[in-house]
């Protein structure tokens, strides 16, 4: 968690990066830039997704409709906030030449989506059926 | 390119393609505010907290489109710089607050 508070520091003070180790060819830092943007584009999509369970699936129960919105949401919050994490520290590893940092939350996010559409999958055909 | 500046220009075109990224996502935060709106102003009756919602998603929209903004004339220089924190931070941030205000409507 210390790490992360130092991180969190480094996301508002772009000068305490700039101290750090030798500025990387900007090409990489540009494409560096552009996976950030890619991340938030998932966020900001998983937020459209939230909203539109939300808005689009009035028959659902109240619970599932809430429950599916509400973790659409909170993955979207959270893609934004890592992608922020992410960005920083690929930034600094690429001054100080060492290895880019890896993560399990591409395999994470990849398993709640997948949760959400088989909740998804099963709301309809039970709508259906029901 | 117009706007691009630069004594020796980069055959991977990494600044345009930085500044199409941009472009890219600020359609996909336009669609999410959209959503955002009509969701505060849902159902025909227009109550004062549905149009401050509006407004709210109005104005994190105008948000991000400054950030995006900004970042795309600078990177219309020759050797753009690196993307600042604070920049990346408010962009974030956008997304976060449509998720909370989304998360106040739909408790």
């Amino acid at each position: 968690m210390g790490d992360f508070g130092r991180d969190v520091r480094l996301w508002f003070s772009p000068q305490r990066v700039r101290e750090e180790g030798e500025t990387p060819d900007y090409r990489f830092s540009l494409a560096n830039e552009r996976t950030f943007l890619a991340w938030l584009r998932t966020g900001l999509a998983l937020v459209g997704g939230g909203f539109a369970v939300d808005q689009f699936l009035p028959d659902l129960r109240w619970g599932v409709r809430v429950g599916m919105a509400l973790v659409l949401l909170g993955a979207g919050a959270l893609c934004a906030l890592r992608a922020v994490n992410h960005w920083v520290r690929c930034e600094r590893a690429m001054r100080r030449g060492e290895d880019l940092p890896v993560s399990r939350f591409p395999a994470l996010l990849s398993l709640a989506v997948g949760l959400v559409a088989l909740a998804m999958v099963l709301a309809v055909v039970s709508g259906w059926t029901g | 390119m117009d706007g691009v500046t630069g004594e020796v220009r980069d055959p991977g075109l990494q600044p345009e393609r930085t500044r199409l990224a941009w472009r890219r996502t600020t359609l996909s935060c336009t669609v999410a505010a959209v959503l955002a709106a009509r969701q505060a102003v849902h159902g025909g009756d227009v109550s004062a907290a549905g149009v401050l919602g509006a407004g709210l998603s109005l104005l994190v929209w105008v948000a991000f489109l400054v950030v995006a903004h900004r970042r795309i004339a600078a990177l219309g220089r020759g050797r753009p710089r690196a993307l600042r924190g604070p920049a990346a931070v408010a962009a974030a941030g956008c997304t976060v607050a449509l998720a909370g205000f989304a998360v106040a409507v739909v408790l």
